[in-house]
């Protein structure tokens, strides 16, 4: 299953947030999307999971334009993790995460033995077992976000959209989180703020900017320390890591940056 | 869960049976609970011949014209106010919504202010009261259903605001029509109509509520899991296939109309819509599958008893159930403000 954004434009009163941004996210390709803050990412993604609706420009969900579908079709091929982790009053971490189950439900439907364990392996996966029965207004802000994406694996889509999924968790799950989406085999796209696991995981990194598309490629291609000044304005040190052969950044003081650049 | 919930909800079906047979029993003329059963049961088809008739004809038309149905009310209106208070706070997402935000009570006052005061409708007999204030209600929720409607969606916020705005607009109408009138009375006749009472319950003004409940009960449950969702908020429900705008719309119309329906045949009773879903929520937790369900049978055991206080406190004259519910509602309300651990929502 493929997801592709063409030609998106979007604004918000008369501030464009995106000018005709294209992305394609292949079938089982791992795509991330990074930039600064106020780029774009998170509007973009919201295009793409029909949250906004582009000014111009299609979303399609397997060569199909999203807001051509109803939102149930969609929701059985797309499943989402936002940044929000919203809950105002209160469930357990269980029905919360049965929640993933809903798109897969007629009206009169009740929960079957196979939803029980649908539920049950997407709590496995993500290491929250244990909390199953807590409530969800009681847990930190690293365990919300893990019960965020069993909910999307709950939901057993072919492709997700992930919206800065390793904040707040710390970096045994942060790594934790990235491995178990890369072991799904999924369609996925991803805005990351974490350039280092971006590089590691991404096959594909698109890097936005004010809006716009600036360059697409492979980490190896995208992560330059031109470019890392121009977009992010930082200097780093980028070197190819001797264990995952992927591109290691450290970022550097100013002080060094005559050094960087020279590499 | 589902055993516990199925447990709780047998004892609570057994405590409203209970409730409902008592309440049967006290007022002016007090019965057994024998009598109230014998001739309930003498009214039903097959095994009413297996009755012996041994009461008088007086005591029949007390418990089976007057009693009966007035309990049965009770219990119809608590569950339907107690539903659709909860379907409503799912909908605007806010635990200080009741069933009246959307300026249906408001709407019904103009309604029986205009019958009792004016005498509008009085060729519809001794239904122009409900008539009137079905259709007062309904003209407040097309308003605002109306106001609230931006670019073919409906806002939340507006639908609050507007909520509001026709609930002000509204009510000065009523407090005008009460203020020119020079008839004696009139004022307190409105006033108890206000605050609410179920007195004018007979067998055939309580069968098109309990249909409407039954009817919105039952598809309320089964929307349970949408009404999760929307609980989360719009991004939770659009990603996982809710078609937000169009459940909107239908819960809309679903509250409307049970509320409409129960305001017409029993006045505004404050507190029942607000109160009952926050204790259900503090028993079993947010899950909309076993917040209806309770919501309803807690609702209906509520005004069942608010309703039989109601009668027995000033015997002979009655009391309005609006001041008891909000007696006894109000403080358990306080309670549960101080306590620490319950969530109101979102910033709390």
């Amino acid at each position: 299953m493929t997801l592709e954004a063409k030609q998106v434009s979007f604004s918000i009163y008369d501030q464009r947030i995106l000018h005709e941004v294209s992305v394609q996210i292949k079938e089982k390709q791992f795509v991330g999307l990074i930039g600064p803050n106020g780029s774009g990412k998170s509007t973009l993604l919201k295009n793409m999971y029909r949250l906004l609706k582009p000014e111009s420009g299609t979303v399609l969900l397997n060569e199909q334009n999203i807001l051509k579908q109803s939102s149930k079709a969609i929701a059985k091929n797309l499943a989402v993790v936002s940044q929000e982790t919203p809950v105002l009053f209160d469930f357990t971490v269980h029905d919360l995460v049965s929640m993933g189950r809903t798109p897969h439900k007629k009206l009169l439907e009740l929960d079957q033995e196979q939803d029980f364990q649908i539920v049950k392996d997407a709590l496995k996966q993500t290491g929250i077992s244990h909390l199953a029965k807590r409530s969800f207004s009681s847990l930190s802000g690293g365990e919300k976000k893990r019960v965020m994406v069993a909910r999307a694996l709950a939901q057993q889509a072919q492709v997700l959209i992930l919206d800065e999924p390793t904040n707040h968790l710390d970096i045994q799950h942060q790594l934790q989180l990235m491995d178990l989406i890369q072991t799904l085999h999924l369609t996925v796209v991803a805005a990351l703020h974490d350039l280092n696991i971006a590089a590691m995981y991404c096959d594909q990194i698109y890097v936005l900017q004010h809006g716009r598309i600036v360059c697409h490629g492979t980490p190896q291609e995208v992560l330059t320390p031109s470019l890392l000044q121009e977009v992010f304005g930082v200097f780093a040190d980028i070197q190819t890591h001797t264990l995952t052969g992927k591109p290691y950044l450290t970022y550097v003081p100013e002080q060094f940056a005559k050094k960087v650049c020279q590499v | 869960m589902n055993k516990k919930f199925m447990l709780f909800s047998s004892v609570l079906l057994l405590v409203l049976i209970v409730s409902m047979t008592f309440a049967v029993m006290v007022g002016s003329v007090s019965v057994t609970p024998l009598y109230v059963w014998k001739v309930i049961l003498s009214k039903l088809p097959f095994i009413q011949h297996m009755i012996e008739q041994d009461w008088s004809r007086s005591q029949e038309i007390i418990i089976w014209q007057i009693r009966v149905p007035r309990v049965i009310l009770a219990a119809i209106v608590g569950a339907g106010l107690a539903i659709a208070g909860a379907a409503i706070q799912a909908l605007v997402r806010n635990s200080i919504a009741d069933p009246y935000i959307l300026g249906i009570s408001s709407g019904a006052t103009v309604g029986a202010t205009s019958v009792i005061i004016l005498g509008a409708f009085s060729f519809l007999g001794i239904y122009a009261l409900s008539v009137s204030a079905f259709l007062g209600s309904l003209i407040a929720i097309g308003l605002v259903f109306f106001l609230s409607r931006v670019g073919g969606r409906i806002s939340i916020f507006r639908l609050l605001l507007a909520g509001m705005a026709v609930s002000f607009i509204l009510t000065a109408v009523s407090n005008f029509i009460l203020m020119m009138s020079k008839q004696e009375g009139a004022l307190k006749a409105v006033m108890f109509w206000m605050l609410g009472s179920l007195a004018g319950a007979k067998w055939n003004n309580i069968v098109i509520p309990a249909f409407i409940f039954f009817v919105v009960f039952g598809l309320l449950w089964l929307f349970y899991r949408n009404l999760n969702l929307l609980l989360l908020g719009e991004e939770a429900a659009v990603t996982l296939g809710v078609n937000l705008q169009q459940f909107r719309i239908q819960l809309i119309l679903l509250v409307s109309l049970l509320t409409g329906v129960l305001v017409a045949v029993s006045g505004s009773i404050g507190f029942v819509g607000l109160i009952i879903p926050h204790i259900v929520r503090l028993i079993v937790g947010s899950n909309y599958k076993y917040v209806i369900p309770i919501s309803a049978l807690l609702g209906g055991i509520f005004l069942v008893w608010a309703d039989a206080l109601a009668r027995i406190i000033i015997a002979p004259q009655e009391m309005p159930i609006g001041i008891i519910t909000a007696f006894c509602g109000g403080p358990f309300f306080i309670w549960l403000l101080r306590r620490n651990n319950y969530s109101f929502g979102e910033g709390d």
